[in-house]
């Protein structure tokens, strides 16, 4: 018998290195890796930041004037200056009501005959605004800007006369954070959570289970490596091709799409680092429990990419969800993460925001990981 | 039975794997399936060690088990002087392993594949160039380094495989399954590998294998089934008791068929197949059978002939199922034969004007600029057994894909009961059964279930359907498993049930793609035997295979590779064409190798 081959003595880079080149190796060759780390991103950001938009514009909007007058028509004129509405006017309510049924308008703005005069009378005139229910998000945005608009006139009014307003309540709105209040620079920067969820736990479940569905786990796990080196083969790769998918997303953010960047860049990246290993370790937590490329894309889809879309704060907002629901969201790593991006993007490093939410990020990594570890095995059971 | 291991060569060096009493199950649902039952054997060092078995014996599970891979539920594996239970880590860095899917990543380069496992077996950077090129020239792949291991043919692949396990030189290598799904050629290369290695690097081999006519190619032989071992020896201490009881036999007036029924059912006859022209019996242990036989058939020729593997491995398989106590896998082969005919007897022989049921000219398909079948050409008579012979790739399935009317043809005319089944009626369709290579039955519903809704689907209703199933499930012995879920029978089983769906409709013709891919040799011989019913009911029977011996049972046999028909014949005659003065009498896979490597050289 021969004697075995010298084995070299720095086996543990070694096998490291060899597994991490491999994974690079087939991120390069397989397309829809490339798709979802950085075709996907470019995407949903450009779909959310110029098509999605939770700006109500152009909201077309019958006007009735019961008894048309000077007071009426410089109201509707104020409705019609403003980008948000494009008014139709209508004789009668029925008209204006039949459009509103068939969907032609989304509300309904009318004055009615005494409009005029209440005008003067010390009890205030009255606008009827009837709005389409059914978007509520839409109609709550229509029904502010409609007062908007009505503070704007009754004060541009009560300047050309030189009088008071007639009301005793004055109505200063302030917008925070978001000064243009444009739904976009609130949009964009929660979607990086959500493309790094894509990227963290849907890819990193998919290829783990590929290599479990088409036996090559098997050939590795009979070789000297060992596990910690199999599962920091899978982790390194990805985390760096998440943190390129982030940056491209945040380069996109800042100077395509103009989204302020408050914070510390450095913090960002901390956040970011810290987020994505959560997702790392689901991801591949997910695949090996599953070890099916099928049911580990189904289950990283509902178990973390739907909750970061839906239940993260990203679009919806988690103080006017349901009690159950906002104690549910707790679970998730998206809405700590998705609360630190608005923070550092539009209002800074608000420390006593971000931390907190930074530490339950590190609560998460730790647990997703160490359950990885425990529950992987170099066993086949 | 008793494990034989008296021709171990005296040696210092520790035996490479003992297994004591180990046993494994495995939870199928509510169910505990037994893979391996107390199970002991010791490796020689230095040779090849084949685990042979048919498909379900638990090759894969033993191999696992002494990877590493899986704990055994009771008893004791030692690899190379570890405990693998222990110290399974330890085990997994000694040794080389090859998993059935060979672990390879198809989306790396050959070279990328080597350097992968190179640096995963610590093999350090000077020693690397030498040890490629040795595994490279032993491989014959220097010429693909480059090349996507998934753009490499099945052979190819399975050589790579084959290298990434050796990059370091191991003392014990498990091969699972390695020439499944090879084509002949390759899997003569596989085994020229492997024993260079044993001879030239010491290396120790344990291969596991569902071919049994690999046995004759190992040093030691131990031979599974149903999770035991039936017996462990070198390939000659399994034919040794069959000296003298093996036979090629024919009688004038007889046709072979008519024999080989004829034969199965006399209690003295162990088995009885079709080779060529001939039936080969094999005969029990009795003094007096050969006499038997000649009283029973007094112009019959017996011939003696050399015992095979396989001969013994029915013979083993045989004593050890009728010594157990459940019920028989496999029936009696009389009752088998006899309710055949009557399945048969309401089929009507389809008569042409030609003659042939299935007719095929200058039949081509082509997928993009690849020629999948190129201008092949073919007819089948009525009540004949006509088989396509090739490796995988050769273009036999979608030859038979068109022939059912599943894919468009590019090119050429083929008829099938006189229509073309892509464009014709229902009615030409009825005619027709096909039974898929896969198990194409609903595996959460139970074998009635089943039956029934193939009954239905080709039309059968009420008392029609019920008393056509009850004649289907009393003649294919289903009775015991009618309630059973189809999922969960034993292969065996399916691969009957398969058939009965595919005549429930009593077709004259009918399809079988690679029938018997994985069952052990008594559920395909009484397969055959239940097909040798039928043709003699008179359907007509088109069939593809990979096994060599099978082809011995078509009337005629067309050989393809990449596209193309290289020889069509009676197996006898295709076999003769393969004869040299050095090698008379060439075996079906001696033929099928000569033919394919003659093609090659007339492209080169």
């Amino acid at each position: 018998m021969l004697p075995s081959m010298p084995v070299s003595a720095r086996g543990r880079p070694r096998r490291l290195r060899g597994l991490i080149r491999k994974e690079f190796l087939q991120i390069i060759r397989d397309p829809s890796s490339i798709a979802i780390a950085f075709v996907m991103p470019v995407v949903l950001l450009l779909l959310f930041g110029y098509g999605v938009s939770l700006n109500a514009m152009h909201v077309p909007v019958a006007v009735v004037l019961e008894k048309p007058g000077p007071d009426g028509y410089g109201f509707a004129a104020r409705l019609q200056g403003s980008a948000y509405f494009r008014t139709v006017m209508m004789a009668t309510m029925q008209q204006a009501q039949q459009a509103l049924m068939h969907r032609r308008v989304d509300g309904i703005v009318c004055l009615r005959s005494s409009f005029a005069r209440d005008l003067t009378q010390p009890g205030g005139a009255t606008i009827q605004v009837i709005l389409n229910g059914v978007d509520a998000n839409n109609a709550r945005l229509v029904s502010g800007y409609v007062q908007n608009a009505w503070e704007g006139w009754a004060s541009h009014r009560a300047a050309e006369r030189g009088k008071p307003a007639p009301f005793s309540v004055h109505i200063e709105q302030r917008v925070w954070f978001n000064s243009q209040v444009r739904s976009r620079n609130f949009l964009v920067p929660g979607l990086i959570a959500v493309i790094m969820t894509l990227i963290g736990a849907l890819l990193t479940a998919l290829v783990v289970a590929r290599e479990w569905e088409r036996g090559t786990m098997e050939a590795l796990l009979v070789t000297p490596v060992r596990l910690p080196e199999l599962l920091l083969g899978k982790l390194i790769p990805y985390y760096i091709l998440g943190m390129g998918g982030m940056t491209l997303s945040v380069l996109m953010a800042v100077f395509l799409f103009h989204v302020p960047l408050r914070g510390s860049v450095g913090f960002l990246f901390v956040a970011s680092s810290l987020f994505l290993l959560a997702a790392l370790g689901m991801g591949m937590l997910i695949s090996t429990v599953t070890k099916n490329q099928f049911v580990a894309a189904q289950v990283a889809i509902i178990t973390t990419f739907l909750p970061a879309f839906i239940l993260s704060g990203f679009i919806f907002d988690i103080s006017s969800m349901p009690r159950v629901i906002q104690i549910i969201t707790h679970v998730l790593a998206a809405r700590y993460f998705v609360s630190i991006l608005h923070t550092i993007f539009l209002a800074g490093d608000v420390w006593p925001v971000l931390w907190p939410n930074a530490l339950a990020l590190a609560v998460m990594v730790m647990i997703f990981l160490g359950l990885t570890r425990r529950k992987s095995r170099k066993r086949l059971e | 039975m008793p494990a034989t291991s008296a021709i171990a060569p005296t040696t210092s060096v520790p035996d490479v794997l003992v297994l004591k009493n180990v046993s494994k199950s495995f939870h199928a649902g509510k169910r505990l399936i037994g893979a391996l039952q107390a199970v002991s054997f010791a490796m020689q060092p230095g040779a090849v060690t084949g685990l042979i078995g048919p498909d379900g014996a638990g090759k894969t599970t033993l191999m696992r088990l002494v990877a590493g891979l899986l704990r055994p539920d009771d008893g004791e594996i030692q690899v190379l002087g570890i405990d693998v239970g222990k110290d399974p880590q330890s085990v997994q860095s000694s040794i080389g392993y090859m998993p059935q899917r060979f672990g390879l990543y198809e989306d790396l380069t050959v070279q990328e594949n080597l350097d992968l496992y190179a640096d995963l077996q610590g093999v350090i950077p000077r020693d690397r160039a030498k040890r490629y090129g040795e595994l490279m020239r032993m491989t014959n792949l220097e010429a693909f380094r480059g090349r996507l291991a998934g753009r490499l043919s099945g052979g190819m692949k399975q050589k790579l495989g084959l290298a990434c396990a050796l990059v370091r030189s191991p003392r014990l290598i498990l091969l699972d399954e390695p020439t499944v799904g090879v084509d002949p050629v390759s899997r003569r290369e596989l085994w020229a590998i492997v024993y260079r290695l044993v001879e030239n690097e010491g290396v120790s081999v344990l291969l596991s294998t569902a071919y049994l006519d690999e046995a004759q190619r190992c040093r030691d032989v131990v031979l599974m089934s149903e999770g035991r071992i039936l017996h462990q020896g070198p390939p000659d201490s399994f034919s040794q008791p069959l000296a003298g009881r093996t036979f090629q036999m024919r009688v004038p007036g007889i046709t072979r068929r008519t024999l080989m029924r004829e034969l199965a059912r006399r209690p003295e006859v162990v088995d009885a197949i079709i080779i060529g022209d001939d039936v080969r019996v094999v005969l029990d242990r009795a003094s007096e059978a050969p006499k038997q036989v000649k009283g029973a058939f007094p112009d019959a020729v017996l011939e003696p002939v050399a015992p095979r593997f396989e001969d013994a491995f029915v013979d083993v398989l045989r004593s050890s199922k009728s010594e157990s106590t459940q019920a028989p896998l496999v029936q009696p082969a009389a009752a088998v034969a006899t309710g055949y005919a009557a399945i048969a007897k309401g089929v009507g022989v389809v008569t042409q004007a030609g003659g042939a049921v299935i007719e095929v000219k200058n039949l081509t398909k082509q997928f993009g600029s690849f020629y999948a079948v190129h201008d092949i050409s073919f007819s089948v008579a009525p009540g004949k057994i006509f088989g396509l012979l090739g490796a995988n790739g050769a273009g036999k399935s979608t030859t038979f894909r068109m022939l059912c009317g599943l894919l468009p043809i590019s090119g050429g005319m083929l008829r099938v009961a006189g229509y073309d089944l892509r464009t014709a009626r229902a009615v030409a369709r009825s005619r027709v059964g096909y039974m898929s290579q896969k198990f194409s039955l609903y595996g959460n519903l139970s074998v009635m279930e089943n039956l029934r809704f193939f009954a239905s689907a080709y039309g059968l209703v009420r008392r029609k359907r019920s008393r056509r199933i009850d004649e289907i499930v009393r003649e294919f012995g289903l009775e015991s498993v009618a309630d059973m879920n189809s999922g969960g029978l034993p292969l065996g089983f399916k691969q009957r049930l398969a058939l009965a769906a595919a005549l429930m409709h009593k077709p004259d013709i009918l399809f079988l793609d690679e029938p018997t891919s994985g069952v052990d040799p008594l559920a395909r011989r009484d397969f055959w035997h239940r097909i040798n019913g039928l043709v003699d009911g008179g359907v007509t029977i088109m069939v593809t295979t990979h096994f060599m011996e099978e082809a011995e049972y078509c009337d005629e046999l067309a050989i393809m590779a990449a596209g193309r028909i290289l020889a069509m014949g009676t197996p006898a005659a295709i076999r003769h064409s393969a004869g040299t003065p050095a090698h008379p009498s060439p075996t079906m896979e001696d033929a099928f190798i000569h033919l394919i490597e003659s093609s090659q050289r007339k492209v080169a």
